[in-house]
């Protein structure tokens, strides 16, 4: 393995060479066009990207992203409710739309002369969403639904939920991008209306195309369909910075459940907000020593070496737009308690205090960020994902070709250094979940019978 | 980790081939190349030098179907192969591979176990990737101390997927509809059996089903043919040439309907509906393909999708597909909903159902579908990885090598009236399976 770094370099000219094309454009209404060409198929991904996400959400109305996000499918002027998803169907796209703490965006996977169908719906309903109660009615409905399959009858995500909202006081990062019930309950169509003029308006929307294309010509459909909308003013949200925190937090969520589980979490800086711009580099590399990949630490000490949990894992994101949380995870193994996976977790957060990580790790992280990076350029939809999401929480989309400069840079003091400064007890928040029997003691209930059930 | 991001739409399952082609649309992908060695794999190939990378498969018939009487003895051999081989242990395996920039990944499911690299295609990377990906297969160390840990971790798993009610009602869904058929226990066994596999049936199951004959291998990336036949030869020439996995039994037909009603605390309930379906290259394909599509396949735009989710707000997810299998896999429809409304919800789907089945699918819904169906047909074709998809099914179940060139074809021919025939045929509501997994409302 020693010979690695040479094969690196040499890697690292090749892939230069081999460099996508991106364009960039502004039009007069503000809305940002940046155009990536992937000529390998006849294809094309356009995206979307609107600067609004739970983050920027208050108390009593959580949610409203998302719901709105659902809303956009519901009709125009000039489409009826159902249309924009049969007029894609019928040209033989994929689509779909996504919100999270940061963005909400809207997506079409389509053969590449059809880009203008995607330009001109996307475009009627950046401006002229018709939000009809009849529609809100049904689909808020829909989105409890939601929440009941992806949160409340999930124990772990009921648990990351209330990590989360522990964890944050003050900051909108604890806003689950779902919203909570209550609020789902009470939500109005005038939260909606007010949400929609308020953020969606083309300069507060980034449109990301990649694939078979040339730059001027979809500049062109760009400016034909998206052009004559006209702009907001957009008055950014307030900073709600998280008071300082003084002191470990726990929180405990009971739920019927099988199995325990740990998560917890120390307050982090992010690209956005970091004062030393290696720092969220260098957190990156703490995350792949512990999980990046079955060679990294918590697999191969607590769940093939100790044995003490079935699964581990951390995790760090430094594309967020708020100071976010170094994460850790696990699941204990049989005849192994709670208390002994979070003792074997901070032994592993202690040790990368006490001693630099090895030059081996490094290497292994580099060359997998690097290899990494050619991968992720079989897919089209994650090259605009990349692209998209610096670009909304406000960052330049060319920091996404310096990551791997930037994680090669890393080095072994630098890693140790965050590991002290951030990993302290003072902004650890833990988590567990406490399984409540799923049966009072009795195993599921099954009844059978026969009969048809025809019309 | 939880990366906390809502999808509209819950992506929506189908059969692996939905393709095809309406136009001859130019596209990127070569033509499938195949051969098969002199110990008897079949070897299927597409040049992608377009990215410096390569995608590797090995495909064997050694799924859970292969159980026999030890469920979870097919995903338990396919766990140990990476768990340490030729004399390397797991720490050095994950290790060596990791610091390539290679993934290794095995994995199995009801008919096939796979063993996947991804790696550069620089031979100064793939070289030495290749010599473990090797030994993975053909030289597992299937020691006790990994096999003992492996069999805690899988104890925990399946009692962690008891606390899904969404995996009980797939579970047991196919245990009632495939009966005692292989098709019926699920993969990973049940805690009970897993408790009972012994470390020497795991080498005895190695020894029969990863041998040669029963091997597929495909390859999508950055070689030329001469490359891809030595790294076919390099991967698989120590195996042993074995004979290949013997025919499944057919499945039979139910008789009567079935429904179970299954406690679960959650606030949802979650539905499975279905029977017996269709198995590759039925002659039946196209028409119950095509005619799914419409009902509940076309992802967004269905009928199953209007009534349920669009009309009446029930459900967030709600689809039907067909999953073709060496014998008839099952045709599944399924939605989750507020536990009060299960019973409306479960209406609405029969209802749907049963007028699709009498009256089929309007002629502008048929057009609209086929228009999906093959206007799509080049993003599924886009990427290295969706190529790779494909060749796995053609290998597996000896597709012809035009099957993607002429399926267009064959969805176009589609007629409103086969449709009708064969849904009335072969899809009866008055003999399904019906699970139901959840709380009291």
């Amino acid at each position: 393995m020693r010979s690695l770094l040479t094969l690196f370099l040499l890697l690292g000219s090749q892939l230069a060479l081999a460099a996508a094309v991106v364009t960039e454009y502004q039009l007069d209404n503000g809305l940002k066009l940046v155009v990536k060409e992937d000529h390998r198929a006849p294809v094309v991904v356009s995206q979307v990207w609107y600067k609004v996400g739970a983050s920027y959400e208050h108390d009593g109305i959580t949610g409203v992203s998302h719901v709105l996000e659902h809303m956009m499918f519901k009709g125009t002027d000039a489409h009826p409710p159902g249309e924009f998803s049969r007029i894609i169907s019928e040209n033989g796209g994929s689509e779909n739309a996504f919100t999270s703490k940061d963005y909400t965006a809207y997506f079409q996977r389509l053969e590449k002369s059809r880009l203008a169908v995607s330009f001109e719906l996307e475009a009627d309903r950046m401006r002229n969403l018709h939000l009809q109660d009849k529609e809100f009615q049904k689909e808020i409905n829909v989105v409890m639904e939601e929440r009941r399959l992806r949160t409340d009858d999930k124990p772990t995500a009921l648990t990351y939920e209330q990590f989360m909202a522990s964890a944050f006081v003050s900051s909108s990062v604890r806003i689950p991008t779902i919203g909570w019930m209550n609020d789902l309950e009470n939500m109005e169509l005038a939260d909606l209306q007010r949400w929609y003029q308020r953020w969606y308006a083309p300069n507060n929307a980034i449109v990301v195309v990649v694939g078979d294309v040339e730059p001027e010509a979809v500049l062109k459909l760009a400016q034909k369909y998206f052009g004559p909308l006209k702009p907001e003013e957009i008055v950014p949200p307030k900073p709600r910075l998280e008071p300082p925190q003084s002191g470990k937090r726990y929180v405990t969520v009971q739920a019927p459940a099988e199995v325990p589980y740990t998560i917890m979490g120390y307050k982090t800086p992010v690209l956005k907000t970091a004062t030393e711009d290696w720092e969220p580099y260098a957190l990156e590399v703490l995350a792949n020593i512990l999980d990046g990949g079955d060679s990294a630490r918590l697999t191969r000490e607590l769940v093939r070496g100790s044995q003490i949990a079935t699964s581990a894992g951390a995790g760090y994101d430094l594309y967020d737009r708020q100071e976010g949380l170094f994460l850790l995870d696990a699941t204990p193994a049989d005849g192994h308690s709670i208390a002994d996976v979070q003792q074997a977790l901070f032994e592993q957060v202690q040790l990368l205090k006490d001693k630099p990580v090895e030059i081996e790790e490094l290497e292994r992280i580099k060359t997998s960020v690097v290899a990494s990076d050619v991968y992720e350029q079989d897919s089209a939809f994650y090259q605009g994902m990349k692209v998209g999401q610096l670009e909304a929480i406000g960052l330049d989309w060319k920091l996404a070709d310096v990551y791997v400069e930037r994680i090669k840079a890393v080095t072994a003091e630098q890693v140790q250094a965050v590991a002290k400064k951030y990993l302290v007890e003072e902004s650890l928040t833990i988590a567990e979940l406490d399984p409540l029997p799923m049966q009072a003691g009795s195993k599921p209930r099954v009844a059978a019978n026969g009969g048809g059930h025809g019309h | 980790m939880d990366t906390n991001m809502l999808s509209r739409w819950a992506g929506y399952a189908g059969s692996l081939l939905l393709c095809l082609l309406l136009v001859p649309v130019a596209h990127a992908m070569q033509p499938i190349q195949h051969w098969v060695t002199d110990n008897g794999v079949r070897a299927y190939f597409v040049p992608a030098p377009e990215l410096p990378m390569v995608d590797i498969t090995v495909t064997f018939a050694a799924g859970s179907v292969r159980d026999g009487d030890h469920p979870g003895l097919a995903n338990m051999t396919s766990t140990l192969l990476d768990m340490g081989a030729a004399g390397l242990s797991a720490d050095e395996i994950a290790s060596r591979i990791e610091s390539l920039g290679a993934s290794l990944t095995t994995s199995a499911a009801r008919e096939m176990a796979t063993v996947s690299l991804r790696s550069l295609s620089d031979r100064s990377y793939l070289d030495p990737a290749l010599v473990i990906f090797t030994d993975v297969i053909t030289r597992p160390n299937f020691d006790v101390k990994d096999f003992e840990r492996e069999q805690q971790r899988k104890l925990v798993g399946i009692r962690r997927s008891e606390q899904s009610p969404s995996r009980v009602a797939g579970y047991r869904f196919y245990q009632s509809v495939f009966a005692d058929h292989p098709y019926a226990h699920r993969v990973s066994g049940t805690e009970d059996s897993v408790k009972a596999l012994k470390l020497d049936a795991v080498k005895a199951f190695y020894k029969r089903f990863y041998v040669a004959k029963n091997a597929v291998v495909s390859i999508v990336g950055d070689l030329d043919r001469k490359a891809a036949e030595a790294l076919v030869q390099q991967v698989t020439g120590g195996l042993p040439k074995g004979s290949r996995a013997a025919s499944l039994p057919p499945v039979k037909v139910l008789e009567v309907a079935k429904e179970e009603r299954i406690s679960h605390p959650s606030t949802q309930t979650h539905v499975r509906m279905g029977a017996p379906g269709m198995h590759r290259g039925d002659a039946d394909y196209f028409a119950l393909y095509v005619g799914n599509h419409v009902l509940g396949g076309g992802g967004l735009v269905s009928r199953l999708h209007e009534e349920v989710r669009e009309q009446r707000g029930l459900s967030y997810s709600v689809n039907s597909y067909f999953n073709p299998m060496e014998q008839d896999g099952p045709y599944l429809l399924s939605l989750q909903t507020r536990n009060d409304q299960v019973d409306e919800a479960l209406a609405v789907m029969r209802k749907t159902l049963q007028d699709f089945v009498d009256k089929g699918p309007t002629e502008e819904e048929l057009v609209a579908s086929k228009k999906n169906i093959t206007g799509g047909f080049p993003l599924r074709i886009a990427s290295n990885s969706g190529i790779g998809s494909y060749l796995n099914v053609i290998g597996f179940y000896d597709l012809p090598l035009d099957f993607l060139d002429t399926y267009n074809d064959k969805v176009m021919a589609v007629t409103r009236e086969q449709i009708i025939d064969a849904y009335q045929r072969r899809v009866t509501p008055e003999t399904m399976v019906t699970v139901v997994v959840g709380g009291e409302s």
